[in-house]
């Protein structure tokens, strides 16, 4: 390989650093999308408005601060019987490490069945069918039209709806109710999902899901589908780290193992010598 | 405005009672622990007496396909391990993840897993595998309906622009092909049609560029199709193919000095954003 007379750089528009006088590898300032992080920012910003302000290197309308806040809130636990969740437990259990349990969260947490490949999904659906509902029929049924094989599977259900569900959670119609009131009526995805609710849920043959309220949220807080996919997995983490901590402690005597569930249907038996 | 919350049923009962039914069984044919009868089940073995010979490498390809390979199939995907995905250079960014987590003192099964996970990449590594093994069972269906090669990959160039298994940076042949095809000489398995196929494709794509040599990740692809493995049994054996090169990394970081891999200055973040402005006094519309 030729050597290079300039040395190789981390090209960043979010990030930008001033060493200190006495070392090149201490920082002295940090500006993110041009704002003094330690200087101005800190005390000033709120969490949720630098998170915003990492994301779109721009500083969010209070409505795109307060909804972020909400959506974060939403998000923050899914409850210990979420398979993301789950996971994270499981890591707690066995003690094993933070990271392992937080590791095992994103993983799990990261698939098409509640998780941030689906949640990345349900916005490319917003990005080309916004909110027209026959388009929205035409794009799932064109979803899995692909001549590739990928790491990801076909997607077996429509995007922000829930597989299993019978009919919308009431915590998914508080937290859509909630979401709405940022902006006035008829503004957005989040309003029209409010008002066409029953009628989506007729084309997806399924009810919504809170990912689906989450994708119409940052469809309108303007995030595309990797940016929501990163943050879908961000702010999920919260809960699976409380619950990881929460069974740490108690071991796997305390914890589930389906003692007797599992069924093997070709047990060759006990070997004879 | 206040909404109503309203329910309605947009399902039927029976959905609801898949997982009613899944609650509290799961069914299997991949196996199970018997811990009071002393045995374990293995896709319908008995470990300890059926399968305690097996080496590692041979279990786990049971694991994923079910079948039990011969030696020499089982020293295929060996061979194709050490020469191909075993690199311990730290500098490639999946052994990278692991010298950093070595560097910042880090545990060693943290590292592998990061680092493995980070191995499922698009431009090389496990998807770039799965892509080249996928293009050469799509090509060879393809072909047996009568298409003709030329327009398989005129075809394929027209829909996805690359072909995942061709090209290189550097114009020179990608240096893991001849020691892997003489090791699949050395074991009698060069002679197979996805063999002969990815060499046909190679031929046709150099004529387009002078740099669309054959990577290795078509050649290992076309050697395991020949061995009768499926994209997607291909693809799970994939997923660990690297671990030897990424643990190297891994301890060397971890034993030289703290932080001193690869340290980055303040400088050498090259900005090229926003130019600096006040947020405390900014204007809020």
């Amino acid at each position: 390989m030729a050597k290079r007379n300039k040395p190789e750089t981390i090209r960043s528009r979010i990030w930008q650093e001033e060493a200190e006088a006495d070392n090149p590898f201490a920082a002295k300032t940090c500006h993110c999308a041009g704002y003094d992080v330690y200087g101005d920012l800190l005390g000033n910003a709120r969490w949720v408005e630098y998170l915003f302000l990492l994301l779109q290197r721009q500083a969010p309308l209070p409505w795109q601060a307060n909804l972020l806040e909400d959506v974060a809130l939403i998000l923050a636990n899914p409850g210990p019987r979420d398979l993301s969740v789950r996971a994270a437990m499981n890591g707690g259990v066995g003690q094993s490490t933070s990271a392992s349990c937080l590791m095992a969260a994103l993983a799990v947490g990261a698939g098409q069945n509640g998780g941030a490949h689906e949640l990345a999904l349900a916005l490319q659906g917003w990005q080309q069918c916004g909110l027209d509902l026959n388009a929205w029929q035409s794009w799932f049924d064109s979803l899995n039209d692909n001549e590739r094989a990928d790491i990801w599977r076909v997607m077996e259900h429509f995007p922000g709806f829930d597989p299993h569900g019978v009919s919308c959670a009431t915590p998914v119609l508080q937290a859509l109710q909630q979401c709405c009131t940022h902006r006035p009526e008829g503004e957005g995805a989040l309003s029209w999902l409010q008002k066409n609710r029953t009628s989506f849920e007729q084309v997806a043959h399924n009810p919504l899901s809170m990912l689906g309220v989450a994708s119409a949220a940052f469809y309108d807080l303007g995030f595309n589908p990797q940016q929501g996919e990163m943050l879908y997995l961000l702010l999920r983490l919260p809960g699976a780290a409380v619950h990881a901590l929460e069974q740490m402690p108690r071991g796997w005597v305390h914890y589930p193992f389906f003692a007797d569930g599992l069924q093997v249907e070709n047990d060759p038996g006990s070997f004879s010598e | 405005m206040v909404y109503r919350l309203k329910t309605t049923p947009v399902r039927s009962v029976n959905k609801q009672n898949d997982l009613l039914s899944a609650e509290k069984l799961w069914k299997t044919q991949m196996g199970g622990w018997f811990g009071a009868e002393q045995r374990v089940v293995y896709r319908g073995k008995d470990l300890f007496h059926e399968l305690q010979d097996h080496s590692w490498l041979k279990l786990l390809i049971f694991g994923v396909t079910g079948r039990e390979l011969s030696t020499e199939q089982v020293a295929l995907l060996d061979a194709a391990w050490v020469i191909c995905t075993s690199y311990p250079d730290p500098r490639l960014w999946n052994n990278r993840v692991a010298a950093l987590a070595g560097t910042a003192r880090s545990t060693a099964s943290l590292a592998i897993s990061a680092s493995t996970a980070v191995s499922e990449a698009t431009v090389y590594g496990h998807r770039a595998a799965l892509l080249s093994m996928d293009f050469l069972q799509r090509t060879m269906q393809k072909k047996k309906i009568g298409i003709n090669l030329e327009k398989i990959v005129e075809h394929e160039l027209k829909s996805h622009k690359i072909i995942s298994g061709y090209g290189r940076p550097i114009p020179i042949e990608d240096e893991r092909i001849q020691p892997l095809l003489k090791k699949a000489k050395k074991l009698g398995l060069d002679k197979g049609v996805y063999l002969r196929l990815a060499l046909d494709v190679e031929n046709l794509l150099l004529k387009k560029h002078p740099r669309n040599f054959i990577n290795a990740a078509s050649l290992i692809a076309s050697l395991f199709a020949d061995q009768g493995f499926s994209t997607r049994e291909y693809y799970h054996l994939s997923s660990l193919s690297f671990s030897a090169g990424i643990s190297p990394c891994f301890i060397e970081a971890s034993e030289k000095p703290e932080g001193h891999f690869f340290p980055i200055r303040c400088e050498r973040i090259e900005y090229r954003g926003i130019k600096q402005r006040q947020w405390k006094n900014r204007k809020i519309q």
